[in-house]
């Protein structure tokens, strides 16, 4: 598909404003970033410092005010609304924080859409559906309606979905925001597994704990980046899998979720 | 995605909301089976005129003064018995065969207690019989006797027979018609309807006792003409044209203070009005088709806002612009084809039931044409909302809650 030497994501001064004149917001205000393939990145940032507006971009929802973005060596700003929509389809893959499955539509459905909107042969789509079900550890459930499921599981499906174009990039906006402590880890498991496949992922989060799952951490502060460097583990009483509260001690009741 | 997976989506989604659904539905329910029963009930008024046109027979003349003439004032150009008597002359009018005087009344006939207001109490002479085609089904008619002696007797219809006698035999009883007692000696065959009226709400009498003891010795309302045969209608309209003008010291030129109608003419007359009303029921019917067809618009849009979230995710899985559009399209259609076809089936069954006197006659063309309209209706009512739908952007989509 695309030449190996290409970084997945390379983006030049990237500005991002809303509104203009006196209201004038300015979401991110020149990020600059390249991703190579098969890194797993984590972006990091209090509400407000444009994490969410860098991933829309990065995920061709939006378009950035100005700067330079390439996807797999191609400039998404030159595409029209269908090159977009196929660029979203082929190359990256979305796990979003809500667990963004169609309602009343069975597992298997869910995960085939990416391939259906691909136009991919209904036997084919199946086969491949499931073998991405297996991958996140959910095939027995490929029939269930999403809301039969866990919200752990939902989430996996989310995963499935977005892996099983095979698409360059898989990009997780706080996938682990709406989860308890043994969902969060499984499904940061999955994309520590992904990862070992070889898959580039890019994390976006705000828990300093989701983001030691990666192996690089971008952080943003006012649209800035202000630090981009290999993980630096945290003391190892506060390592953390996943977990969104403290570890409990294991002679200490544990608190009610 | 295929047609049938985008169908099978669309069921689904259709299904998802039973109650909003079938409201939707029914508008166009409604309007389908309207548009259906209402030309069926203007096709089977037009197929009973058609009949009754070959029951009449196209060899009679109605004569009838023409209240819009103005005429010159000073003369008297009311219909007489005179004139009936002059158009009886086979010198005058070689090509008439029979000539029958008609007064008629809307009267109240009361048999022991039971009232029945007939539409038509007709006095007239035998004549009139074999010019409408009338049969008697039991006893006899009246004859030229009894309209010289001036008795008092009467042939019923089946509907004042039926609504005064209640299953006893008429033949033979007695009715009071304005205070003056007559006697049934026959009944009239059943005749087919029109549409306009019931052609069975009818009570035929010696003239002469009509005038004498109902309506009082004034012009006559009609008189009827009846040609030797079919091909000299014609000839006939204009030797009894001819007559009157002579006889009534007409001008010849100018408005007539009659008509000459053949009962073809007339019947084109009726069949036209019939017409007129088909198209204003359709008209109507085809409104309420359109009422639905906004309640599909306003369903859709609520669709779309509903699932504005979905259409985001959608969007970031990468689907086109064009299968979006299909998709709530196809929702759209989905709705109103199924309200076509419960349509259809309301209308086929309203159609075993007489509407308005008349049986109903679908034409096989209105049903494929009210589904063609119903598909029609879904793809042009639905196409905003799914435009809209398909038209979001993916970031505004997903940031809605």
């Amino acid at each position: 598909m695309s030449a190996p030497e290409y970084p997945v994501i390379e983006a030049h001064d990237l500005v991002k404003t809303y509104g203009n004149g006196e209201t004038m917001v300015r979401a991110l205000s020149g990020v600059s970033l390249s991703v190579q393939r098969g890194e797993y990145l984590a972006i990091m940032g209090a509400s407000g410092s444009g994490k969410t507006t860098l991933m829309n971009i990065l995920g061709c929802l939006d378009v950035q005010t100005s700067g330079r973005y390439l996807l797999d060596g191609v400039d998404v700003s030159t595409l029209d609304d269908r090159q977009l929509a196929r660029v979203r389809n082929r190359r990256i893959g979305f796990v979003f924080q809500t667990f963004s499955l169609i309602a009343r539509t069975s597992i298997l459905s869910n995960v085939e859409l990416p391939l259906a909107y691909a136009g991919m042969k209904a036997a084919d789509r199946r086969r491949r559906a499931r073998r991405a079900l297996v991958s996140v550890g959910l095939a027995d459930r490929a029939d269930c309606e999403p809301s039969q499921l866990s919200g752990g599981q939902q989430q996996r499906v989310a995963v499935a979905r977005a892996l099983v174009t095979a698409p360059a990039l898989v990009l997780a906006d706080e996938p682990t925001g709406n989860l308890d402590t043994r969902a969060s880890g499984d499904v940061l498991e999955v994309l520590d597994r992904l990862n070992q496949l070889g898959r580039t992922i890019v994390l976006i989060t705000h828990d300093q704990r989701v983001a030691q799952h990666a192996k690089r951490l971008v952080e943003l502060v006012d649209g800035r980046v202000v630090s981009d460097d290999a993980i630096k583990p945290l003391p190892r009483e506060e390592r953390y899998y996943g977990r969104h509260r403290p570890v409990t001690l294991r002679d200490t009741e544990a608190v009610s979720a | 995605m295929t047609t049938i997976e985008a169908i099978r989506l669309a069921l689904r989604a259709v299904v998802a909301n039973k109650l909003r659904s079938g409201l939707t539905v029914l508008g166009i329910l409604i309007g389908v089976a309207a548009v259906i029963l209402l030309t069926a009930v203007g096709n089977g008024s037009a197929k009973a005129i058609q009949q009754s046109i070959e029951q009449l027979g196209s060899d009679t003349l109605t004569i009838a003064a023409d209240t819009r003439a103005g005429g010159p004032a000073i003369q008297n150009t009311s219909l007489t018995i005179d004139l009936v008597d002059a158009l009886n002359n086979r010198d005058a009018a070689p090509d008439v065969k029979s000539v029958a005087p008609v007064v008629t009344s809307a009267q109240t006939v009361n048999h022991e207690g039971t009232d029945h207001s007939v539409a038509q109490f007709i006095g007239t002479t035998p004549a009139y019989l074999s010019a409408t085609n009338d049969s008697i089904a039991r006893g006899s008619s009246f004859t030229a006797d009894d309209v010289t002696d001036r008795r008092r007797v009467v042939v019923l219809g089946a509907t004042p027979a039926t609504k005064l006698f209640r299953g006893v035999d008429p033949v033979g009883k007695q009715v009071t018609v304005g205070g003056t007692v007559f006697t049934v000696v026959g009944l009239l065959s059943q005749k087919g309807g029109t549409g306009f009226g019931d052609p069975n709400d009818v009570a035929i009498a010696p003239i002469t006792a009509v005038q004498e003891a109902v309506t009082g010795f004034g012009p006559l309302n009609q008189i009827l003409v009846k040609a030797v045969s079919g091909d000299r209608v014609t000839a006939a309209q204009s030797q009894a044209q001819s007559v009157l003008k002579d006889k009534l010291h007409l001008p010849g030129t100018g408005n007539q203070p009659f008509r000459v109608l053949s009962q073809s003419q007339l019947l084109a007359a009726r069949d036209d009005t019939a017409r007129t009303f088909t198209v204003l029921l359709a008209a109507v019917a085809a409104l309420s088709l359109l009422v639905g067809g906004v309640g599909i618009t306003n369903i859709m849009m609520v669709t779309v806002t509903e699932r504005t979230r979905e259409i985001g995710i959608r969007k970031a899985l990468g689907a086109p612009k064009r299968t979006l559009l299909t998709q709530f399209l196809t929702e759209a259609t989905v709705l109103s084809l199924i309200g076509g076809l419960l349509g259809v089936v309301a209308a086929i069954v309203g159609s075993q039931f007489t509407i308005l006197g008349v049986d109903p006659q679908i034409a096989p063309g209105s049903i494929a044409l009210a589904l063609g309209v119903s598909v029609a209706i879904g793809l042009f009512f639905g196409s905003y909302p799914a435009s809209r739908a398909a038209g979001l952007r993916p970031i505004d989509a997903l940031r809605y809650e």
